[in-house]
């Protein structure tokens, strides 16, 4: 198979998670290459968003493994698995909204002298010059989504498009190698989709490796490097987006009969 | 006069450290604690109990008190805090009673209902602290250091982690913010500087006993901070001057004592009702945004 000829930077090996009597992953198997961008796609209740809340530590696993270079990261808290540089976006975003836009992105931003209480007020030097880089940084992240506009702004004020855009700059800024999006052009209109596209693109060029869940799958093929097909908690198929989405069973299995 | 405007000032600097120190749970990361009274309480007793029977001094016991007040937090925080905020209600509500319980019912440590007597005024530098307007400025200063230190933790990047757990903790975990272990500092931080007010406390008035620590009294902080406003640094200032002045005002009104304290609890509850209602964040009201202007 194509998959195997990079060795993969996360490598999802016989996932199964169930709540109550509904096996909602069952069994499932991928890679994730690293530098490309790899689209899991399903039919609703194919387990994407499952998927990408045990990989980031928000639900545990019934059995099996994920790999993030070699590691295993199954088990360890969210917050542990964000430090080891696995990000995530939200489908219902979860911005800080009584926060400004900047503040948003500045959590993103590594702050681990001014986040210890022992060293706010025994090495303040050191805390505002980490201040004044992180700072520096989230300007450049919000000028790179194009919200260096908005910064002082309540996140909540943001008109919907931005907000998504947001909710990308926030964990751009903590530069982690692996950034998962859930539905990153879900309820987007036709000119804010042409503005998040070439960005998504642009994340691979700055050495990321995205996972991305999406549902629109003229997008997908015109994002994916490589295409994971969910179905009742398994991998149907992953490979190239033309044979995935080529494939007419594939395909009768995604509009449904 | 100036002996009993003097009093007003000191209960107003113990209160302002209280109402400050609860904010910070309250106001900047949204857990609701009911055992502020009995942290003030430990403190209380704890300053009093290693002045009168190890015989260290005001300030040995306000360094202990700290310590007592925020390892007692810790014990009900890390179970508590680990499950959700909410359960902290619950549980600091339960700590609430049972250091009421300890205070009243281990006699050989506490004296029960009778109370500790005797205790001693602060000795500054071999000056001893024995007039209410000397104790002023002893108030003050202690009160100042906790504007200070609640100033510098809620300007700073713990302070924005600190806002991130209050408005959405799911994503500040999914940023990599250790939310339970900053919920636990924060809490030991919040009582270590209640427990200080307790010191403050039973060295000024040299006598406690458990009534000055009851559940009514942490609700009575509570009121402080959300009268005041809960969403700035100087709001729960702003609720201890106005709400201590009640009953000093009622004082003034020809109302017989049996009359005063339950009038008194009358105007606490209606004004906590009214400001519900009317106007919920408090008289000083809603600021954008603090972090921002950080160092």
């Amino acid at each position: 198979m194509s998959m195997a000829a990079e060795s993969p930077i996360m490598s999802v090996k016989g996932l199964a998670r169930s709540f109550g009597g509904i096996q909602a992953v069952n069994d499932c198997s991928f890679d994730v290459r690293p530098g490309r961008i790899t689209g899991l796609i399903g039919p609703n209740g194919a387990g994407k968003t499952t998927v990408f809340n045990v990989i980031t530590g928000f639900l545990g696993a019934d059995r099996g493994s994920i790999l993030l270079r070699g590691r295993e990261i199954l088990g360890l808290s969210p917050h542990q698995v964000e430090r080891l540089g696995v990000v995530r976006t939200f489908q219902h975003l979860r911005l800080w909204s009584k926060m400004t836009v900047l503040e948003n992105v500045l959590l993103g931003c590594a702050t681990p002298a001014g986040e210890n209480v022992f060293s706010l007020f025994l090495r303040p030097g050191a805390v505002r010059a980490e201040e004044a880089r992180a700072r520096e940084r989230a300007m450049e992240v919000l000028e790179f989504f194009g919200l260096s506009g908005r910064t002082h702004e309540f996140a909540e004020d943001l008109a919907y498009p931005e907000q998504k855009l947001l909710s990308m700059a926030r964990i751009f800024a903590a530069d982690a190698p692996v950034m998962l999006l859930d539905e990153p052009a879900s309820g987007l209109d036709g000119e804010s989709l042409r503005r998040i596209v070439p960005l998504v693109r642009k994340l691979v060029e700055h050495g990321k490796t995205v996972l991305l869940i999406e549902h629109n799958m003229e997008l997908i093929s015109e994002l994916s490097d490589d295409v994971v097909f969910l179905h009742q908690g398994r991998v149907l198929a992953a490979g190239a987006p033309a044979e995935i989405t080529r494939d007419p069973a594939l395909t009768e299995i995604y509009f449904g009969v | 006069m100036t002996a009993y405007i003097a009093h007003y000032l000191v209960m107003v600097g113990i209160y302002a450290i209280l109402a400050l120190s609860l904010n910070l749970l309250i106001g900047y990361s949204g857990i609701f604690s009911l055992a502020h009274a009995a942290i003030y309480g430990i403190g209380a007793y704890a300053s009093a109990l290693v002045a009168l029977k190890l015989g260290l001094g005001f300030w040995g016991g306000m360094v202990i008190a700290a310590g007592v007040g925020a390892l007692a937090s810790a014990l009900v925080a890390i179970p508590s805090l680990r499950v959700s905020g909410d359960y902290y209600v619950v549980a600091s509500f339960g700590l609430q009673v049972v250091v009421l319980a300890v205070f009243m019912n281990w006699t050989d440590l506490t004296n029960g209902h009778a109370g500790l007597p005797g205790i001693p005024r602060p000795n500054v530098l071999g000056w001893v602290i024995d007039q209410p307007f000397e104790y002023v400025f002893l108030a003050a200063a202690f009160a100042v250091l906790t504007y200070a230190v609640c100033w510098r933790l809620t300007n700073s990047a713990f302070g924005r982690v600190l806002q991130a757990i209050r408005d959405d903790e799911i994503a500040a975990q999914a940023m990599g913010k250790d939310v339970v272990r900053v919920k636990i500092v924060i809490a030991c931080i919040s009582s270590a500087l209640g427990a200080m007010a307790g010191s403050l406390y039973a060295h000024y008035i040299t006598y406690i006993n458990p009534s000055s620590f009851a559940l009514h009294e942490s609700i009575f902080i509570a009121s402080l901070v959300i009268l005041g406003g809960s969403e700035r640094l100087a709001g729960p200032i702003v609720g201890t001057f106005l709400l201590l002045a009640i009953p000093e005002v009622l004082k003034f009104l020809a109302i017989p004592d049996t009359v005063a304290a339950p009038v008194r609890q009358i105007i606490y509850g209606a004004l906590l009702i009214i400001f519900m209602l009317v106007r919920p964040e408090g008289i000083l009201g809603r600021v954008r945004s603090e972090t921002e202007h950080a160092k």
